[in-house]
Order: structure tokens, then sequence, then C-alpha cells
């Protein structure tokens, strides 16, 4: 559904690159996720796919169509969520609807079971100016502007930066439905713990991917045995535990650090804590979670 | 008092960090000394004067003579009929005729007194006022040499006229002015706003992305300023009319039509300011410097272009408020017809067109 | 007032650095912020949670001495939030994610203003700025325009500078926002240094993770607080295995969402 073959893309006449030599794809119905912080290339990606950035090298597909010669085609038939939120803020709920649909060349009554879910929960307040939407509604009144024309693909950037957990939860429990429906989704985060919804991401930092498979897939490569560590005293915890020689990695995480081992040091670990003073340390083994996936393959 | 120090400092640090700011700041007062030093002025020179000397004698011969020694008249010598100064005003190619009748001579030995006709063209009554006072200077200073074998003085009394505008009302060269300037002042800068409004506000990515045509958001972007500019022409002519006491001599149609082609000029300027402006305050400075000053500077109702060094003459040319300046002026003013404005109707449409269509080619619809 | 169970060894000082006592705050009808009371210890790292439209940024401000409260009583660093805030503001630092530094000044020169601002001086500038330049390894940087700098190392810049004067209490606006979770947790190392040393810290975030790394943490909902305790305590009482589970399970029922 969505191809990319060695995707290069700088700024300033070369002086920043954005996207170095990203090749991947999406498959139809396909829940995609591209996971990874400000300033990785996830929005650079988003615009070469929706054509509205020319790549300085390589190529991309959607829905079989070319980027760069068949981009009138491709704009027909995807639904685009910008990072901004990018709806009028002086148009009413109903307006700004009505708006996207027409530009679409379609109606609301048309596809109007694909955005009933989404709809009825802001339809209340449908004569209120989007500018006074609370950042929830905004963003399903966007995501609703997205599908209103029923499109192939949806193109979602960072639908849920900046919007409060229950919205977030909300949210991703839509997307999983949409999917039901057969659309293809392609959305990016840059929280960690929102990839395990996805089918499957792709891990992006600084321009490059770092990893691409299932969610599962991507825990299961994780190369060495992850420790959580607890203690009362975490600060304290966190600077022994670095100073201890076998530690190979060690990095908080909540009220535990999760930890790795050179060969076989996990065994005196324990010892060294209670000579430093930590009478109440516990240590377990733990399935490592994508952010700890993450944070070891920056390391490489 | 050290923190209010430090905040300065940071402050001057902000404005020479910022090149577009610093070439404002200094740039505007060295243009300003030198186009207003040099190249802009009141002054009138080389205005162009018709004499026709039907008299044909020694006093006509050393007056023209006087006349045409200076520098505030280009003087050309020809006996036109009425008509044909009539028409010569008309199209404005002079400023200015003198008439010494036929009996001028005789008038002057046998009664001491003759009259030289003047007839100048007040449609800007400045410029008027100013050469038939430097015509008048002349012959008062001449009539001073001036006596007869007798010994008493002799005076000649010049007659005169002022062209359409007896009454040397400021308001027959402002209003045209305004005009100008306002339509291209509100068509540019609202449209140019209100596209890059879109670029800033990030509806212009989803627009963009979307079977919506292009050139449709053009022409949405386009077309309220359009009628807004026409209902605000047709204020201005009513406003004109009712309280300046300045009616629209000609035909009104031929005035909408080409104030609507100098509309959709300026509205492709401000299409043209649009697509490089990342923000609505740069669309706005964009307009105001880039349109408005050369508008006001080079329209030439403020100072006359004739005035101008050469180079500036050139680039008055191209600046469209100076041809429409001229049409409001010969089709409100001077109730002239097609006829004789088809010259700069064809200039503004050609503008129009070139300019519509290089927006159109660059016009983005990519991001970059 | 609880004893903060993850340092049992540092120093407790007898006043607590903030005072509030049925702090309100009304905008018209609306109140933003109702009745709030709580205290915060010296060198004592506190997270301050809520959704949006919660009231968190308007209790922010009332403890800067940006906004004069309604009614109630508070104090900072031991000054009154009414009459003397001019003596909090030299007393306390602030950071948000939205803005702390001029891009368009270098890092050096950005230093130097706020140094100035809080009234240093301009030896004690120079000798802070070495210090900082190398504890954040940016010795190199220092004439580098902060724009280009990347996201993390303004994010680490930004705390520093507002540590630049020594305050007793820093106040941070979801500092860690949008930037990678190696960087983050490298903000939090400099965030526990801070503590360590004396300095009270005063956290909102969304990261539910970085909740766990606070001594204790409070929830507002709807303009109240509705739980205060350390993270354990806290899961305990909600019955979560993590902070997200017990923000999520007071955050569910508030009406008040984001306005």
């Amino acid at each position: 559904m969505i191809t990319l073959h060695n995707i290069k893309k700088t700024y300033n006449k070369g002086a920043v690159t954005a996207v170095k030599d990203i090749s991947f794809s999406v498959n139809p119905g396909e829940l995609f996720g591209l996971i990874g912080p400000d300033g990785a290339g996830k929005t650079t990606l988003f615009r070469i796919l929706t054509t509205l950035l020319l790549a300085d090298e390589g190529s991309a597909t959607v829905n079989g169509f070319d980027v760069v010669k068949d981009y009138s085609q491709i704009r027909k038939g995807v639904g685009y969520m910008p990072g901004k939120f990018s709806l009028y803020q002086d148009l009413t709920i109903e307006e700004n609807l009505n708006f996207f649909a027409t530009v679409f060349g379609t109606t609301i009554q048309e596809n109007y079971n694909l955005i009933k879910d989404i709809y009825q929960q802001i339809e209340p307040f449908k004569d209120r100016r989007a500018g006074k939407l609370s950042g929830g509604m905004k963003q399903k009144l966007a995501l609703c502007c997205a599908l209103i024309h029923k499109p192939a693909v949806l193109f979602l950037d960072e639908p849920t930066t900046g919007v409060d957990v229950v919205s977030r939860k909300e949210f991703w429990e839509m997307l999983k439905r949409l999917k039901e429906q057969g659309i293809t989704i392609l959305v990016s985060t840059p929280y960690m713990d929102e990839a395990n919804l996805c089918d499957r991401i792709a891990l992006i930092q600084k321009g490059a991917i770092l990893s691409i498979d299932t969610p599962e897939g991507i825990i299961r490569s994780f190369p060495e045995k992850l420790y959580a560590i607890h203690s009362s005293n975490t600060y304290k915890l966190l600077q022994d535990v670095r100073s201890f020689s076998g530690t190979a990695s060690c990095f908080a995480f909540g009220d535990a650090l999760h930890v790795t081992f050179t060969n076989g040091s996990d065994k005196d670990l324990i010892p060294y804590l209670h000579s430093k003073d930590h009478p109440d340390v516990s240590m377990s083994t733990i399935t490592p979670g994508i952010e700890d996936c993450f944070i070891h393959l920056l390391k490489e | 008092m050290k923190q209010l120090i430090t905040f300065i400092r940071k402050e001057f640090l902000h404005v020479f960090r910022d090149r577009k700011t610093l070439l404002m700041l200094f740039g505007l007062p060295i243009a300003q000394i030198v186009l207003f030093g040099f190249a802009l002025s009141n002054e009138i020179k080389d205005s162009k004067v018709v004499v026709a000397d039907y008299s044909k004698d020694a006093v006509t011969r050393q007056l023209i003579n006087k006349i045409a020694a200076s520098k505030y008249f280009d003087l050309e010598q020809s006996l036109q009929s009425a008509d044909q100064l009539q028409a010569a005003f008309k199209k404005g190619t002079i400023k200015m005729a003198i008439i010494f009748p036929q009996n001028f001579a005789t008038d002057l030995i046998h009664t001491n007194k003759a009259t030289v006709q003047v007839i100048a063209d007040a449609s800007d009554p400045n410029q008027a006022t100013t050469i038939t006072n430097y015509v008048t200077q002349i012959i008062t200073d001449y009539n001073a040499g001036l006596a007869n074998d007798a010994g008493q003085p002799m005076q000649i009394l010049p007659e005169l006229q002022m062209l359409y505008n007896p009454e040397l009302r400021g308001a027959p060269n402002f209003v045209p002015g305004v005009m100008a300037l306002v339509l291209m002042l509100v068509c540019t800068m609202m449209t140019s706003v209100a596209i890059v409004k879109e670029k800033e506000l990030g509806t212009m990515e989803i627009l963009l992305v979307s079977p919506f045509k292009t050139i449709y958001i053009i022409i949405a972007k386009l077309a309220p300023n359009l009628i807004i500019s026409v209902v605000n022409l047709f204020i201005i002519l009513i406003l004109s009319s009712v309280f300046l006491d300045l009616p629209v001599k000609g035909s009104v149609l031929l005035l909408v039509f080409d104030s609507i082609l100098f509309i959709m000029t300026s509205l492709s300027i401000g299409l043209l300011l649009s697509i490089n402006a990342k923000t609505q305050q740069a669309a706005m400075m964009g307009s105001l410097m880039g349109m408005m000053l050369p508008t006001m500077l080079l329209t030439g109702f403020l100072f006359p272009i004739e005035n101008m060094p050469l180079p500036m003459q050139f680039l008055s040319n191209i600046v469209p408020s100076r041809w429409y300046f001229i049409i409001i002026k010969k089709v409100m003013l001077k109730g002239l017809g097609f006829s004789s404005v088809w010259k700069e109707t064809l200039i503004l449409a050609g503008m129009c067109l070139s300019l519509f269509a290089i927006s159109l080619r660059r016009f983005k619809i990519r991001l970059q | 007032m609880q004893p903060t169970i993850n340092d049992p060894g540092k120093q407790r000082s007898t006043r607590p650095v903030i005072t509030a006592e049925k702090l309100t705050k009304k905008f018209g009808h609306f109140i933003a912020a109702n009745e709030l009371t709580f205290e915060v210890e010296k060198g004592e790292i506190f997270g301050f949670l809520g959704a949006n439209g919660a009231g968190k940024t308007t209790a922010m401000r009332m403890l800067c001495g940006l906004l004069t409260p309604s009614s109630g009583k508070a104090t900072i660093a031991g000054f009154d939030v009414y009459t003397e805030t001019e003596k909090i503001k030299r007393r306390i630092g602030y950071m948000s994610q939205k803005f702390s530094l001029y891009d368009d000044l270098t890092v050096a020169e950005n230093i130097r203003f706020y140094g100035g601002i809080y009234g240093m001086e301009s030896k004690q500038i120079k000798i802070k700025t070495t210090e900082l330049l190398q504890e954040l390894q940016l010795q190199d940087e220092a004439r580098t325009l902060v724009r280009e700098l990347p996201l993390g190392w303004k994010q680490k810049l930004s705390f520093s500078v507002s540590l630049v004067h020594n305050p007793d209490i820093v106040f941070l606006d979801e500092p860690t926002g949008g930037v990678d979770p190696v960087t983050r947790r490298q903000f939090w190392d400099l965030i526990y240094h801070a503590a360590d040393k004396g300095v009270t810290i005063f956290v909102t975030t969304h990261y539910m993770d970085e909740a766990e790394y606070c001594n204790r943490v409070s929830i507002m909902v709807d303009g109240v607080i509705a739980a205060l305790d350390s993270p354990t305590r806290l899961k305990q009482q909600f019955a979560g295995n993590t902070m997200e589970d017990v923000f999520y399970e007071l955050a569910r029922n508030a009406k008040r969402k984001d306005d």
C-alpha cells in the first residue's frame, strides 16, 4: 500500500539531513506506527508521502501511485492529519466538516457511518467554534475531517501529542476500529507505549530507521537479559549500579532501574548493593518494553 | 541598574542578528535622503509649453526668448488652432499654452496695454499654479523694463485660464491618487495575507493534499477581494461626487472597466507576494515596503514624474498605478473616452495578464 | 506531612520551602484552582500532575508570583505570595518546554543575560558560565547560536540556566516534551543532582514514568488536588501497577478536559 525506497531528504542546501536512506513498506489494512522523538524525521516522511515535499533521492508509492509523477492521484485518495491540528479556528465543528467534505467532493451523509462513532462524541458541540475546543475534541474533529471522503490510506502525524491521557487512549481505540474497516493507517508518535498498539512499527531517530518489526518481534530481538532492580532510594541506587563494574547499561524506568550486565556479573550485584547500604534491594528479570529496545538501539 | 543594562544589551543583540530588520533600519533613512534629496522634488522643470505667436513682433519675440531661456519650460513654437490646443491638453502632451493674439503689438502701442493668454492644465493644481507663476514672474520682470518712446510704462497683462479645475482644488489631484493607492494597497495586502494565513495555520497543507484543484484555491482567495474592492471603488466615486463635488465627467463604465483591470493587477501582485512570504507579518511588510512606497512615490500624484531623473522615470513605467492614475484623470476629470486611454488600458491589461501568468506558474503546489 | 521514603538520609529542614493553605484562584465564576493545601520540603522533587485544564498552570503561576490568588495563603522560600513577589522571583528559577532560551543568542550570551537579570556580578557570571559549560560538556559550543543546538542539549542547557543564580526552588513546566528517551533520562540525572544539592524541584510532566522519579506527587483534577502522596503509596491506594494507572483512574471521570 505504501512503499519507500532509499528516501533521502536534506534542508538548507544539504546542510541539514532530515532523513537518510529510508526504506520500508506498509501492507494494506495495516496499522503502522512510526515511533521516534522530535527531529527524528517523522514529519518529513509524512510530507514526502503525501506529496507535499520532494525527496532528494529515492522513490515512494502510495496505493500504487508514484509520489512525484502521480501526485494528483494520491491527493485525491488519502486522508491527512498534519501535526498542528489544522482546522479553521473561527468556523464551527459542523462548518469545518462541511467544508472539508465539499473540498473532497463528498457530503457528510455519504460516509457518515465511517465517522459516526467519533463524530457522535463531539456532535453535542457542533455549533462551537473549533478554536474553543479542547485538545481531545480538536483531535476527534480533525480525524473526522480526514476520514470524510473514505480514503484508502490515512496519514496521521503525531495525533496524540499534547493531548490528555484519557483522550489518547480513546483515540487509539478509534484507530483500531478504523482498521477493521480496511483502512491502511500510518501514524507517528513520540510515545513509546503507544507502539504496542500497532501491527508493526518502525523505530526512527535522527533520520534513520533503527528497526522495523511487529512490537513483539522487536522485543524478541533484544539481545540481552533485562533486569529490573528496586530499592527505596532510587537515586542512590542509580549511582551505585552505574559504578558497579559489571553493569553494561543502566537506565531509570519509573520506580525501577532496567539493567543489563556483562557476562555473568548479574550474580554479583546484590551482594555489592548490600555493601552499599541498600538493605531492601530486589532484582528480577523482566521482558523488555519498546522503550528499552529503543534505548538499546540508540546506543549502536 | 545592572539588570537594565544586561537587558538592553540583549535587545541590541537581537536587532543586529536580524538582517532584514537591520536593512530596514539603516537602509530606509539612506534611501529616503537619496530619493527626496535628489530624485523627487516638487520643483517644476522642463514643463511642456506651446507658444502660439499670432502677432510676430519684436516684443513678442523678445518675451518668447526670455520664456524659452528659462529652465522651467520646454518650449515649442507653433501656430496651433484652438481645437488643436484643446486636443493637446486632453492628451496631456502640454501643460501650458501661451497665446499672443494678432493685435498684440498694435494694442501695446496704442493703449500701452496688451494681453497675452495663458492657459494651464490645472488637473494638478500645484503644478499649474507653479508654472503660471513662473510665466507671470517673467512677464512682470519684462514689464519693468518696458517703456514707450515717451517714457510711459507699458504693461503686458497675462490672462490666466485654468483648465479642468478652475478653482484649483486639491481634490481633483488627490482623489485619483488616493483611489490608485487604496485599491493597490488593499488588494495586495489582503490577498497576500489571506494566502499566507492559510500557510501559517497549516490548513494549506490539508487543502493541497486533496482533490481540490489549486487554481480553485487561488480563485477563492482572490474573489472576495475583487468584490470588496469594486464596492470600495463605488463608495469612493459616490463620496467624491457628493461631498467633494468631483463627479465622473466621462464614462463610468469605462472607469469601472479599467478599475477592474487595475484591481486584478493588484490582486496578482498580492498573489506573487504570498508565494515567498512565510508569515503574515512578512506578507504585510512586503506589501507595505514593496508596494506602497513605490506606488506613493512613482504614481505621479505626489511628485510629477517628468521632474524625476531618467532612471526613475523608467522605473515608474512598471508601476501599474502610474497608468491607472493617468486613466482616472483622463476619464474622471477630463471626460475623455476610450480613444484617449486605449494605450494605458492596453498596458494595464498586459501587466495584469503577465503578472497573473507568472504568479500562477510559481504558485507552489508543494510545501517547499 | 509525610516523611519522604526515597531519601531517608537527606537532611530535613524544619521549615517547608513551599506552603499553600486553601490557595484559590477564580476567574469570574470559574474556579480554576480550588482551595489547594500542601507543603513541599527543601530538596524534595515534587511532581505536579494533572490533565490539561485541571488547574496546574494556574497553580504554578500563583506559586511563581505571576498571578495573585483570589484567596488563601501561600509562601515561597518563606516569602508571602501576595506582598513579597519580588523577593520570591529572586529565589526561584523557571523553565518551560515552550521557551527558555533565546534562539538567536549564543550559549554564552544566554547565560550572561540570565545571570545579569538575576542580579549576579559579572565575575560570578563568568565563573558560573565555565562551570556550567563543563558540567554539560558544551565548552565547544559557547559561541554557538542556541537555535543550532539539538533539542536535547537545549533542554539541558535551559535547566542549567534556570539554576544559574542558585535558587532555592526551580519550577519546571513539562521540561522533557518530545525528547528521545536517553536524553530524557540524562535530564533527570541533572534534576537528581540539583535536588541532591538542596534545590527543591517543582515539576509538571505528561510522562507518567517521570512521576515515579518524584519524592511525592500531587494530581489535580477539576481544580482540586485529588491525591497527594509518594508514588509508592499512591499505587497502593489506587491499586495500580504504575502511576499511569493511578492517573487514569483519577482523570477518567474528570469533568474538565482541557478547555
